[in-house]
């Protein structure tokens, strides 16, 4: 097992789980540290020192749901294009050819969505 | 190395002492990147305060000092900030829920400091030198955006959850143009490992770096690493004029300070990848004497200093970006632009032989 690829990676298990450790360390040794004296005003939600209108679990507005679709697209557009750019140079022009039929009909894509006014922020 | 792994095998027994002392290594080498990382977080916000102030004519913190020592005026002001940190209290609001309120921190943190696993200081300084470093860097800055949104959300306040929106579409939409500014890196590099990247760029002078051929690839990622990080002139997302501060608005004492950690580990870490990809890593600029003869570690310190300064002198210069304006540079500026560049140096890559040598293209494309 340590001579394995695998085994380059238990070195990075080990390090997000200490990573997280020191945010939980971090904060217990806040809340034992400082003091906790809560009080119903110090406790309310801020807006500006008004009391709170209505509920905090507002609708949003559609923008960032089309933010996060087009994401998720152009995403899997970068991760079909990593294994591509690493063997670029042993697949020659019909790999590159392949590759730029991909990208135009995505391209294609975006200036639709760039027309219908889909990355507008008024 | 042998010692110490025998000495384990004896203490605790051939089954028990080897996975034992594979363990108890590599905490220590984790805690050898960690400990001097969060240092360098630490005095970075002292650097920070220290270079504005200086941008703008003035002095900085300059009265905390170790045991009265007069000439270390101000150098312990990180110090006296940590543990005033320590000491205020942790207010949870009424209406948030408790658990997430209290694990976002940790979920930005985390990840922000697992990322330094892959990265390599010297040829053969790397904690886990694996084939796909470059794709684990990504996903592990990814995820730091769910700490910023669960944050944003579980503080149940106005001002949080815009933040938070905010901060999310912000985050994602550079990361685009990052991951189409690292294609490029990798088209030239042909590897996703990082050693192999800086390896790449080895070749005698600063003119082999991947500096000069991808030059607006470079600026793309960097910009991209400005904004990822929510830094001015890209911090809508904290916006204190506007939405207070954000999505951490409800968050004091050591639950800030964790967030703040974690936004300067970031810093660091696009600071790090933009040397080590554009700018050689730990290579000297020059391959003579006196340059080669200083280690490969103080080269990529340098240039990690170097990239930090950009980051402060950023935030003393520029005002805020507009929203609609970060989303049109990400989205109408950068895309477009990494996209055609991919298409270039493409094309560029399947050029004959005789044409490459003809221009001095040959320097990058082995």
């Amino acid at each position: 097992m340590l001579d394995t690829m695998l085994g380059n990676y238990f070195p990075i298990l080990l390090f997000i789980l200490i990573g997280l450790s020191i945010g939980v360390l971090a904060m217990l040794a806040g809340w034992l540290l400082a003091p906790n004296k809560p009080d119903a005003e110090k406790l309310s939600p801020y807006e500006c020192g008004f009391g709170a209108f209505e509920d905090a679990r507002m609708k949003f507005d559609v923008r960032y749901y089309l933010i996060a679709i087009l994401f998720i697209l152009f995403d899997l557009e970068i991760a079909f294009l990593f294994p591509w750019a690493v063997v670029l140079n042993e697949i020659g022009w019909f790999g590159f050819a392949a590759m730029l039929v991909f990208l135009s009909i995505l391209v294609v894509g975006f200036i639709y969505e760039w027309v219908k006014g889909a990355l507008e922020w008024d | 190395m042998d010692n110490s792994q025998q000495l384990f095998e004896q203490l605790f027994g051939p089954e028990w002492g080897a996975p034992l002392y594979l363990v108890v290594k590599n905490v220590m080498l984790i805690l050898a990147i960690v400990t001097p990382l969060l240092l360098a977080v630490a005095y970075l916000t002292f650097a920070e305060r220290k270079i504005i102030a200086y941008m703008q004519v003035r002095v900085g913190p300059n009265r905390v000092t170790f045991f009265g020592i007069p000439w270390l005026r101000g150098w312990a002001q990180p110090i006296a900030d940590a543990v005033k940190a320590l000491m205020k209290e942790i207010i949870v609001p009424t209406g948030a829920n408790k658990f997430l309120f209290l694990l976002a921190p940790i979920l930005t943190l985390g990840p922000a400091l697992a990322a330094w696993a892959v990265v390599p200081f010297s040829p053969e300084l790397v904690l886990a030198d694996i084939n796909a470093g470059l794709l684990y860097i990504l996903a592990m800055t990814s995820l730091g955006v769910y700490g910023v949104i669960i944050a944003g959300w579980a503080s149940n306040s106005k001002y949080a959850f815009l933040g938070a929106m905010r901060s999310a579409a912000q985050v994602v939409s550079y990361e685009l143009a990052m991951g189409f500014a690292l294609v490029c890196v990798l088209m030239m590099a042909s590897s996703l490992n990082l050693g192999d990247i800086v390896a790449g760029q080895q070749g005698g002078s600063f003119l082999n770096w991947y500096l000069i051929p991808l030059f607006p690839m470079f600026l793309v990622y960097f910009i991209s690493g400005v904004a990822e990080t929510n830094r001015a002139p890209f911090d809508v997302a904290e916006g204190e004029s506007e939405i207070v501060a954000g999505f951490h608005v409800d968050y004091s004492g050591m639950a800030f300070t964790v967030f703040f950690l974690a936004e300067y580990a970031n810093m660091i870490l696009v600071a790090t990848l933009a040397s080590i990809m554009f700018l050689g890593g730990w290579l000297p600029p020059v391959d003579i004497a006196p340059f080669n003869l200083i280690p490969g570690m103080i080269w990529l310190l340098l240039k990690i200093g170097f990239m930090l300064f950009f980051f402060l002198w950023f935030r003393a210069t520029f005002p805020r970006y507009r929203y609609d304006q970060i989303m049109r540079l990400g989205w109408k500026i950068f895309i477009p632009v990494t996209l055609i560049w991919i298409v270039v140096l493409g094309a560029v890559m399947q050029l004959p032989e005789t044409v490459r040598l003809a221009f001095p293209l040959n320097l990058w494309f082995s």
